[in-house]
């Protein structure tokens, strides 16, 4: 800090903390920015895990109606953007329950991670998918990996590498242990790297570039 | 001596920046001798930052007009 810097910071108006508490106050502008902030987010979260264009619209409006009604008894325990996806997984979750019926494998299933049940797809990738596709055609393929996967490890993932949240913060929000995220991050992302490895390797004789 | 299938149950702890780097130096001792081992490191590191990479779609005109209308609605009726 320079000596002249003043020594009370003064509130950013763009501020997460400073917003929420504004359309706590009652400013339906501050809320609006929010919504407009992490609309985005929310519906593709929502669409990941219940993957239904229908579900995910719905998802989207439901979490920020309940989120309005229950601004008041948020209390900045968390980020207001772990709040919003809390419950918007919650509500992702239902309505996966309602159209898979029983077939819903239970969050708290344990599962089995044995390495012999993933598949091994051993080879460099060719180039950078970044650079070879264009972002719609790379989000085309990302999004159809994700939706192969089975509804636990792909909402674990959507949680953990795609939104970000922290192990700890994904275990809380889905009501699951720490060491079941990770069981199931793990398996995820193996299953993911393979299916991508399948699409983005390099071919022929040369697919063991690195060696 | 780390197996590959030790070094596999273990691959998030080894992704994971803020591991003990106790841990990290043993199982990057595999990596360093492993080929295939370290083709799965590199692969799934690549596979995490294209999805981390990935900026969310702009939601479809009418999806949004929707929600804007039913919080319209609410704001309106909590006034």
């Amino acid at each position: 800090m320079t000596p002249t810097s003043p020594s009370v910071a003064i509130p950013d108006p763009n501020d997460e903390g400073t917003l929420v508490a504004q359309a706590q106050a009652g400013d339906s502008a501050a809320f609006a920015e929010l919504v407009n902030r992490y609309q985005r987010k929310i519906y593709r979260l929502a669409k990941h895990i219940t993957q239904n264009d229908e579900d995910a619209e719905d998802v989207l409006q439901d979490a920020f109606l309940k989120a309005y009604e229950h601004l008041k008894g948020f209390h900045g325990q968390s980020k207001f953007y772990t709040w919003i996806v809390r419950i918007a997984v919650n509500e992702s979750l239902m309505k996966l329950r309602k159209r898979k019926g029983d077939r819903f494998v239970s969050l708290d299933e344990p599962i089995d991670t044995g390495e012999e049940e993933v598949k091994r797809e051993v080879a460099v990738w060719e180039g950078n998918p970044e650079q070879q596709y264009s972002q719609e055609e790379l989000q085309g393929i990302l999004n159809e990996a994700v939706e192969t996967l089975k509804p636990d490890f792909r909402t674990v993932f959507t949680l953990r590498d795609i939104e970000e949240l922290s192990t700890e913060e994904t275990a809380q929000t889905l009501g699951i242990s720490v060491p079941a995220v990770k069981s199931r991050l793990l398996r995820a992302r193996l299953e993911l790297r393979e299916k991508l490895t399948r699409k983005f390797k390099r071919k022929g004789d040369d697919a063991f570039g690195y060696l | 001596m780390v197996t590959c299938k030790q070094f596999l149950k273990d691959l998030n702890d080894y992704l994971d920046p803020n591991v003990d780097p106790v841990i990290k130096v043993h199982l990057e001792k595999h990596v360093t001798e492993c080929p295939n081992c370290f083709v799965i490191v590199d692969t799934t590191r690549r596979t995490l930052q294209v999805y981390r990479g990935l900026e969310p779609k702009e939601i479809p005109d009418d999806v949004k007009a929707r929600l804007w209308k039913a919080l319209e609605r609410k704001m309106a009726a909590e006034r």
